[in-house]
């Protein structure tokens, strides 16, 4: 991973992790496999697979931004019972399927 | 200082309930409440555990400013001097977190939300907060007054570090702590509710963390 500004040089660690950590909590909403879907940034236009969002997980809920721009792509928050997804911050997401 | 106090809700607002009125409540300089009490579902933790929706804005003093906006477009705003310059208290006040820790008895300095919106006038009952970064949140501005929140640049007697929401954060410690706003630059009052960050996207939107409002529905 590049460097960025919210490496903490102390501890190691990075403040977001890649967005294969939607992997588990997107497979339970999405069939399909969530993290290799095309986004495209309804602020700056970049297009990438949801792979590479930059996910602050030690939020309430999980949090996907932009890795070009740092926009908010997708904010998801599961209760006990039920899973809120906003994506608002995707134009569209591709998903390659079989024929 | 310690100060046991109540948790908040006993107070009463009625004045504020009868229209366009001076928000204004005087000045009682309750400093907080620490209960060493956990709400429902919550555990004790005894660090301070940062989190964060996304990068840490790095916000110079030179360069900060707040500013209420009300109902009509009047705008207030302090600098970083303007806010020095008014009167502070030091809170000693439990943290609730929508993810299950609390930390007892944190001290703060900061200032009231009372000073604050003294001279503001408005008919408004709901806020919008806005903190550098773009993060929002949303309360009923009766829970910002009555010695209930501060706009806090202090923490264990040090400089708020930007990872806590330094140079300042909103404190409201009565409610789920992702309602204190870190690195807040505005509070923008409204005639109807607006939800903020993560009031949009299923979380409650008041937040009381001893009747459990985690999520809409509870």
């Amino acid at each position: 991973m590049a460097h960025h500004p919210d490496h903490d040089p102390g501890t190691g660690q990075y403040a977001y992790e890649d967005g294969n950590a939607l992997a588990g909590p997107l497979s339970e909403i999405l069939t399909v496999d969530p993290t290799s879907a095309l986004g495209r940034c309804t602020g700056c236009g970049s297009r990438w697979p949801l792979a590479h969002l930059h996910v602050y997980a030690q939020a309430p809920g999980y949090v996907g931004r932009c890795p070009d721009c740092d926009q908010v792509i997708l904010r998801l928050v599961r209760s006990p019972d039920k899973a809120w997804l906003d994506l608002r911050g995707t134009v569209a997401l591709t998903f390659r399927l079989g024929p | 200082m310690r100060h046991v106090v109540n948790n908040g809700k006993e107070c009463t607002f009625g004045e504020r309930r009868h229209g366009m009125a001076i928000v204004s409540r005087g000045f009682r300089g309750r400093p907080g409440d620490t209960h060493h009490k956990l709400p429902p579902g919550q555990y004790e933790t005894t660090d301070f555990p940062v989190l964060s929706a996304g990068p840490t804005p790095r916000v110079d003093r030179d360069g900060w400013e707040l500013t209420v906006r009300t109902e009509t477009g009047a705008r207030h705003s302090w600098n970083w001097a303007q806010l020095m310059a008014l009167p502070s208290q030091t809170p000693t006040v439990d943290l609730h977190c929508v993810t299950k820790w609390s930390k007892f008895a944190t001290e703060w300095q900061g200032v009231s939300l009372d000073v604050l919106l003294e001279d503001v006038e408005t008919a408004a009952e709901f806020a919008l907060v806005h903190s550098y970064g773009g993060y929002t949140t949303n309360l009923p501005l009766e829970d910002l007054l009555d010695g209930q929140a501060w706009i806090a640049y202090r923490h264990d007697g040090e400089d708020l570090a930007p990872e806590h929401g330094g140079p300042a954060r909103l404190l409201v410690p009565h409610l789920y702590l992702w309602k204190s706003a870190k690195w807040v630059r505005g509070i923008q009052l409204l005639l109807e509710d607006e939800p903020g960050f993560w009031e949009s996207a299923g979380y409650h939107d008041y937040g009381d963390p001893w009747r459990e409002q985690r999520y809409q529905g509870d």
